[in-house]
């Protein structure tokens, strides 16, 4: 090894925040209101700092309580403070805050970064933050001045008073960290928002595009080793015995450690560290219970699908459906799947024996931070979470186990060195959290006039919430209501629609996937209303229209999305469109796919979304999330499925595990419709639901075929 | 002793020949401009420039760069025009989300507007096929290549 190139690299360590330590001047912390009700009792009062510096230039620099992974936040969530602080937005910056419970997401009630949730629950409490500041610092200035504080007045980061008198913000900053945090803020009328609707560039754009984001993958610390871990070969099989004869002469390899998890490699390089893992033989003790196939699996889900199960849904009257002129009845599969981020999985840990510190992208930085705290028997507060940038994660990064947490913290604990851990792509597909497997069974009936006379709905799959600390307040009665939101509250108008779920168990580790129960309930419910709509020989639109009739946002969306695609308009030979509507989140989008068929396989050319999110904060994040939610679900209904032979996952990396590339996205054009809701609603997850059944509605127009079984890639088209 | 180039300065590795480029920037350079995202020249998020060609730097074992230079997204030449184009046209677009598949695609954009100031849709593709992103910035990395493209003064 190069001496001079190696110790340079070592030198250069990560950036902390204490960096910037001097500058803080103004921080206050909202109590927790409306959260839900499983978190650990309230958090605890007065963490100064907590959302907002000013420093003496005049730097606004917000602390976001979410983690940035794409979505955008740290710019929305800095845009909803500045509205209301009236700073200079070019001197706004972002900063991820680490784990604490003053970070709560308000509608968990814990921290953490899910369910579209990061502006909605934000909203008022960033707001409020960013006026209580500015009423400071006009305080701070009527009081230097000796006028009323009415008689002030702030604007671009800037306090103006009687006689032309005028203070920045950054001179102010001191003295109005000392002024009473105001208890009552008025907030501005929509009519006053100089920065919320205004399409506003995002904060970070020069900083990725320099490649200067530190990610968890990128964290530098001395002495820093790499860990990789052999995990088995079939979920929940046990180490029966280890052999590293042949790892002990890889030069770099510095330990070899038993997990929980599997047995960890670990080296001065992620080189060192795979070479060891490679050469590394364990033997593991595999039940035969536990040798899982997918095949196997979804026939006996078909199976139980014939019959109902317990009741998520009554219908008033479950036989009504004899009375139908028409009946459609028909069984749908959806495989597993792997969230598949950018960034594979990593965490560093320093363990310092009666404290540590953790570096991680993580999306629940407080339930992480306990996990840790839990393998090092130290009370959480010892365990210090820095929120690092994360290259995506999708529901991947909030897991209620803490998995690939733990292990790095176990590897720590045991080897006394710093540590980060590395998943390999390899380790992130086979890794398990994935979307369930689910079959659905659905006997759906119309009347001679095309009225929907009955509906009998039955899903089966694994729960995502059981056994997560969730469970309370989302699994009622033995329903996970994960498993069928989508279906059972669906807007739609369906007479005696009943739905029946049976929750299976299985080894396979299952986690939420963007947009979570959606992915699979959407799918099912657009496709079996664009089936009835044909059945009735009705248009599509106008006969989802008469069966939302009292739901004036969905019929917004989908005749923005009709109108904007020209519906009914002719297309070239060989192409159709398909239609889809779909409430999540709080939020509604509808999608119109224009699709041919192109060699058997399916093409998309073209999809048009319309989206109502409540109030828009800014619209060119809005846009990049449809579009974003858009490729991710196409990705999923077009090609991902992870299999399952005697255990063994089959796919291993995005040579069989497919996911879109550039070459393979159609057009995406994005329409956000006027809401007549006063506060924004889910932005990152609704594009995702919509687009797999306007696809397959575009699929059975070419073909006559209704596709039923995802991914598409699995059938022959024609 | 492997002796070669990184943006022009000179290196020397004297461990495993068989390392894969990518790691000797990450760990001995502390170069994380260049991303590990698949480790099979799949995903593209390790894409550097040998010899003005994007490369994927996770498959190329560093004992076949001997004597080259090899360019990371560290090493692009802020005032170099196509650079200048491409960087502003990806600030200007919006097009980062995550931002972890970016300095790859931003290495293949250069390269490839390097060689073709007006590439044509399918041109772009056959490009950028290369380099996934799973938030889906696809659509606005086309705008902002086509932006880059109409900045460099290329006709189409």
């Amino acid at each position: 090894m190069d001496k001079t190139v190696n110790d340079a690299s070592r030198r250069r360590f990560l950036q902390s925040s204490a960096a910037v330590a001097g500058a803080l001047v103004i921080g206050f912390w909202l109590p927790e209101k409306g959260g839900r009700a499983f978190a650990q009792g309230t958090p605890k009062p007065v963490h100064p700092n907590a959302f907002l510096r000013i420093g003496k230039d005049g730097t606004v620099t917000v602390i976001v309580k979410h983690l940035e992974f794409g979505q955008g936040v740290t710019t929305s969530l800095p845009m909803l403070i500045a509205e209301e602080l009236a700073c200079d937005w070019t001197k706004v910056k972002a900063e991820l805050a680490p784990a604490g419970p003053e970070f709560a997401n308000l509608a968990f009630g814990m921290q953490g970064t899910g369910g579209s949730s990061s502006v909605s629950n934000s909203w008022e409490q960033f707001r409020t933050v960013g006026a209580q500041a500015r009423t400071m610092l006009v305080s701070a200035a009527a009081a230097q001045w000796k006028v009323k504080p009415e008689a002030c007045k702030a604007d671009k980061g800037l306090v103006t008073g009687p006689g032309g008198r005028k203070a920045t913000f950054g001179q102010l900053a001191e003295a109005a960290a000392k002024m009473p945090v105001p208890e009552k803020v008025a907030l501005k009328a929509p009519k006053d928002w100089k920065l919320i609707g205004k399409a506003t560039k995002r904060i970070d754009s020069q900083e990725k595009v320099d490649a200067k984001t530190v990610f968890g993958m990128d964290v530098k610390r001395p002495n820093l080793h790499v860990a990789l871990v052999l995990h088995p070969p079939v979920f929940g099989a046990r180490v029966a015995g280890i052999n590293a004869e042949k790892v002990k002469g890889i030069a770099g390899v510095t330990h070899v450690v038993e997990i929980s998890g599997g047995v960890a490699v670990v080296g001065k390089s992620f080189w060192a560290a795979k070479k060891g893992r490679d050469a590394l033989e364990v033997q593991w003790d595999i039940p035969e219970a536990l040798k899982v196939s997918s095949d196997k699996l979804t026939a006996q889900y078909k199976e139980l699908a014939k019959q109902p199960g317990p009741s998520a849904k009554k219908a008033a009257d479950p036989n009504a459906i004899k009375t139908a002129a028409k009946t459609v009845s028909a069984e749908y599969e959806f495989p597993f799947l792997a969230h598949a981020p950018m960034e594979p999985l990593n965490c560093t840990v320093e363990f310092r024996g009666a404290e540590a510190e953790i570096w991680a992208g993580s999306q629940f930085q407080m339930m992480d931070q306990g996990a840790a705290a839990k393998v090092f028997g130290l009370a959480p507060e010892k365990v210090k979470l820095h929120t690092m940038a994360a290259g995506g994660g999708f529901g991947r990064r909030a897991n209620p186990v803490s998995d690939y947490i733990v292990e790095a913290c176990e590897i720590a604990k045991e080897i006394k060195v710093p540590v980060k851990l590395i998943w390999t792509r390899e380790d992130d597909i086979k890794g398990g959290f994935y979307r369930p497997a689910y079959v659905h069974r659905v006997d759906a009936g119309i009347d001679a006039q095309g009225k929907v006379v009955g509906w009998n709905h039955v899903i089966v799959g694994q729960s995502i919430i059981a056994g997560t600390p969730f469970e309370g307040f989302l699994v009622k009665d033995g329903i996970d209501h994960t498993s069928v939101e989508g279906v059972s509250d669906s807007p739609y108008e369906l007479a005696n629609l009943g739905v029946t779920l049976h929750t299976t168990k299985s080894a396979i580790p299952s986690l939420w996937w963007r947009s979570v129960g959606h992915t699979h309930t959407a799918f099912v419910m657009e496709t079996m209303v664009d089936e009835l709509a044909a059945a009735a020989g009705q248009d599509p639109v106008a006969f989802r229209k008469a069966l939302l009739a009292k739901h004036p946002r969905h019929v917004a969306v989908l005749e923005t999305a009709a109108a904007k695609a020209g519906w009914g308009k002719p297309l070239p030979k060989g192409r159709a469109r398909g239609i889809a509507v779909h409430e999540s989140f709080g939020s509604v989008c509808a999608q119109v796919a224009e699709v041919s068929i192109e060699g058997g396989a399916v093409k998309v050319h073209r999809v048009v979304a319309a989206l109502d999110c409540g109030v828009v904060v800014n619209p060119l994040t809005v846009e990049a999330q449809v579009q974003s939610a858009i490729v991710y679900g196409l990705s999923a209904v077009l090609q991902s499925e992870i299999t399952l032979k005697d255990g063994q996952v089959q796919q291993s990396n995005f040579h069989n595990y497919g996911v879109l590339r550039i070459n393979e996205t159609p057009k995406i054009e994005v329409h956000l419709v006027p809401s007549t809701l006063d506060k924004p609603t889910g932005v990152g997850e609704p594009g995702t639901p919509p687009v797999g059944p306007a696809v397959a509605n575009a699929v059975a127009v070419l073909t006559g075929k209704r596709p039923r079984v995802l991914p598409l890639s699995k059938g022959k088209w024609a | 002793m492997i002796k070669f180039f990184v943006n022009g300065e000179p290196v020397q590795f004297a461990n495993d020949p068989d390392t894969p480029l990518l790691w000797v920037l990450r760990d001995n350079l502390g170069l994380t401009g260049t991303k590990f995202g698949c480790g099979r020249a799949q995903c593209g998020a390790c894409t550097v420039h040998i010899a003005g060609e994007a490369e994927r730097a996770c498959s190329i074992k560093v004992s076949a760069v001997a004597g080259k230079n090899v360019n990371t997204i560290e090493g692009l030449t802020p005032s170099n025009p196509v650079v200048k184009a491409v960087k502003a046209a990806w600030v200007d677009k919006d097009v980062v989300q995550c931002g972890y598949c970016q300095p790859g695609q931003i290495m293949s954009a250069v390269a490839l507007l390097a060689k073709n100031k007006a590439p044509t849709d399918a041109q772009i593709d056959d490009a950028m096929e290369g380099n996934l992103c799973r938030c889906g910035t696809y659509p606005r990395i086309r705008e902002a290549i086509k932006t880059a493209a109409a900045s460099l003064g290329g006709k189409r």
